[in-house]
């Protein structure tokens, strides 16, 4: 199957820096990716490689199936939106839609067309007279996605776009930007920090660190299946809980306590007596009545106490070490109080503790 | 009194309530002061200003008589017509007239000229940064700091050598070379402040170097251009050392012929004429000010809040 955008063994440095380090990945036509990390790891850097903005230090990228290393890049066949809008100022929204059209000498008619089109995608049309000042935040992005959306292209770089944004206007424009995936069916990539935006949007997710791809998987493998305890740590809110230990045979032990792992299902056979890491998802961990029906159980008091309104987070401790979990908001929950906690051990992760890998 | 004093009798009629609405504009014991200074200020700076006036609508009999800050008792515009229509510099007696003209050529055409290169620079040099871009920069911001003196006598045999030297091109020539380091300072100081994303999007959309420049960038850098203007305007109508050295006799700039009016030794000294010819060859950039003063500040502040 030929890929939408393929990039091969990509290296950019700055000077002596090294930013991506051979980099490889494969989007299929039409898939939403989303390139998620902490900030500084590089996700700008490979968006403006994919743009043509940046030129590689060594590797390929394709775009269609072409060789585009070293094409301009407006002969990418990519759109893409920034997170400052980068709106042209002077502009008002019809010119700044039609500006490349404009550039590329295309006919009156057609040019008329498409920027109706878009406008009408978007629902900007009442806005086509005025000048971007006079727009709020959210109809700029807008208007920064028509101006991609006009271009009639098959690929989509989205560089953080709603993350200016309020909340309640980020979430409304996050699904907006998923019916417009779902009506025009392009190849999105799509870079944030955000980890609700990357779970809800993507079909994939590359998680990246310093440069290099941790993890690229659906979200449901990326939450329940990290693949090291960086993506681990990295996904879910609050994230995950880590106990350290040795793991002797198919028991996880820690000081005084020992967890069976049967049922887990290890990736790598484990050999002898290793220290590692048990992470457990707080929202995987049961209280009170649901916390009986769970393989592994204990008894432990409430340190701390955060209602979020629709749950509660709480604050724990299991053989010494810290532990959260999230419970129903019913649950009447008080510092000091004893309570039972329990989780199944085959849905957590077990790590190396000295590579952090999954095991 | 205090101001805690008066403001509280102000506001005692409504304290019942509070305050609300516009806060009232209360003429306090400072503010007097404050105020008393500035005009006091303004008077002082004023006041040469208002004797060259007076001088030079005064008759060469009243002027003897002393009474410098005397408004005339007969008032004469002969001293305005003389110096500029008839005043000699040296043989000549056409007064400023002609200077002016060489002024008004050699700023209409030096300004434009300059801006628009050192505008070039300073947008190749923050956007399209190539190797050794920031250090052909650094060599021109330092070229601001070389002293005027030392690179004269070369420029004159370089300029002499293509014959360019005493000529108008000449003089634009050297009025653009030594406003380039501050005016491309100036512009890649503004363009470094717009958001890079504004010229990677006019790149995704498919426009080159001219295109962002002329389309873009130039639409944008209305308010720097006007600071660019004035500095350069000003800058130029003022000169003159590189006036006398470089342009030539036919191309004397005003104030080249205001100092041979001034310091010309044969006859009385006719300070009156002097006054005139002074006012005269100031007022280009003091109308300039008063004209721009606005947009001056605008442009200033524009470059101040995104820099
Ligand atoms: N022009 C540059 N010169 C040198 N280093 C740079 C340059 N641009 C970026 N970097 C470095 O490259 C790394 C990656 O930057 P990049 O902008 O891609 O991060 P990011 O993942 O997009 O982060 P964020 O989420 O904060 O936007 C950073 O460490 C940054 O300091
Ligand atoms: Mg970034």
């Amino acid at each position: 199957m030929q890929h939408s955008v393929s990039i091969k063994d990509l290296s950019l440095n700055f000077g002596q820096v090294s930013v991506l380090k051979s980099l490889d990945l494969d989007i299929a036509q039409g898939e939403f990716i989303v390139l998620l990390g902490p900030s500084g790891c590089g996700k700008s850097t490979l968006l403006n490689c994919i743009a043509g903005l940046l030129d590689v230090s060594s590797g390929q990228i394709f775009i269609g199936g072409k060789n585009v290393t070293w094409e301009e890049p407006k002969d990418r066949g990519i759109g893409m939106v920034f997170q400052s809008y980068a709106l042209y100022p002077q502009m008002t929204v019809e010119r700044n839609l039609s500006f490349g059209l404009r550039v590329a000498r295309m006919k009156k008619d057609e040019i008329e067309r498409r920027v109706q089109r878009a406008a009408e995608i978007l629902q900007i049309e009442p806005l086509l007279a005025r000048k971007p000042v006079e727009l709020s935040g959210g109809q700029r992005q807008r208007v920064a996605i028509g101006r991609a959306l006009v271009r009639d292209v098959d690929v989509f770089l989205f560089d953080e776009p709603l993350s200016n944004l309020d909340a309640k206007l980020r979430s409304d424009l996050r699904v907006e930007i998923k019916r417009l995936h779902a009506r025009l069916k392009n190849t999105m990539i799509y870079v944030t920090h955000d980890q609700i935006e990357a779970m809800t949007l993507a079909d994939r997710i590359a998680i990246m660190k310093n440069g290099v791809i941790q993890q690229l998987a659906d979200p449901h493998t990326i939450y329940n299946k990290p693949v090291n305890l960086f993506v681990a740590g990295f996904i879910g809110s609050p994230s995950m809980n880590f106990l350290n230990g040795a793991l002797d045979g198919s028991a996880f032990a820690t000081e005084n306590t020992s967890i069976s792992l049967g049922g887990y299902q290890f990736t790598k056979a484990p050999s002898g007596k290793t220290n590692v890491v048990l992470g457990i998802r707080p929202e995987h961990i049961a209280v009170g009545e649901d916390a009986r029906k769970m393989p592994f159980q204990f008894e432990s008091e409430i340190e701390i106490v955060e209602p979020m309104g629709a749950d509660t987070i709480a604050w724990t401790k299991l053989g010494g070490q810290s532990v959260t979990f999230r419970a129903a908001s019913e649950v009447a929950l008080v510092p000091g109080q004893k309570v039972t906690i329990g989780f199944d051990p085959a849905r957590g992760s077990v790590f190396d503790a000295a590579s952090g890998d999954r095991l | 009194m205090t101001s805690e004093a008066l403001s509280s009798r102000a506001t005692g009629a409504v304290a019942a309530t509070g305050p609300s609405g516009p806060k009232p504009n209360k003429l306090t014991l400072s503010r007097v002061g404050v105020y008393a200074f500035l005009i006091l200020a303004a008077l002082f700076f004023l006041m040469p200003l208002w004797v060259m006036v007076v001088t030079s609508l005064k008759g060469m009999p009243e002027i003897r008589q002393g009474h410098l800050f005397n408004w005339p008792s007969m008032l004469t515009f002969e001293p305005w017509l003389k110096a500029w229509d008839t005043a000699c510099t040296g043989r000549d007696c056409n007064g400023l007239k002609p200077g002016f003209w060489n002024s008004v050529k050699i700023t209409a055409l030096s300004v434009p000229v300059s801006i628009v290169i050192a505008m070039i620079n300073g947008y190749a040099l923050s956007f399209w940064r190539y190797k050794g871009s920031e250090f052909l920069f650094g060599v021109l911001v330092f070229g601001a700091f070389v002293p005027y003196q030392v690179v004269i006598y070369p420029l004159i045999i370089g300029l002499s050598k293509v014959g360019l030297f005493a000529t108008l091109p000449g003089i634009v020539v050297v009025h653009t070379i030594f406003g380039m380091p501050i005016l491309t300072l100036l512009y890649r100081n503004f363009f470094t402040s717009l958001p890079v994303e504004l010229f990677k999007a006019a790149r995704v959309d498919g426009a080159g170097f001219w295109g962002i420049f002329f389309r873009i960038m130039l639409p944008m850098s209305v308010p720097i251009t006007v600071v660019a203007v004035i500095l350069q305007t000003t800058g130029i109508w003022n000169d003159f050392l590189f006036g006398t050295v470089f342009a030539g006799r036919e191309n004397m700039p005003m104030t080249v012929q205001l100092n041979n009016i001034v310091t010309t030794t044969t006859g009385i000294r006719e300070y009156n004429v002097n006054m005139a010819a002074t006012i005269l060859t100031a007022a280009v950039p003091l109308v300039v000010y008063f004209v721009s003063g606005k947009w001056f500040v605008r442009g200033i502040a524009a470059g101040a809040v995104k820099g």
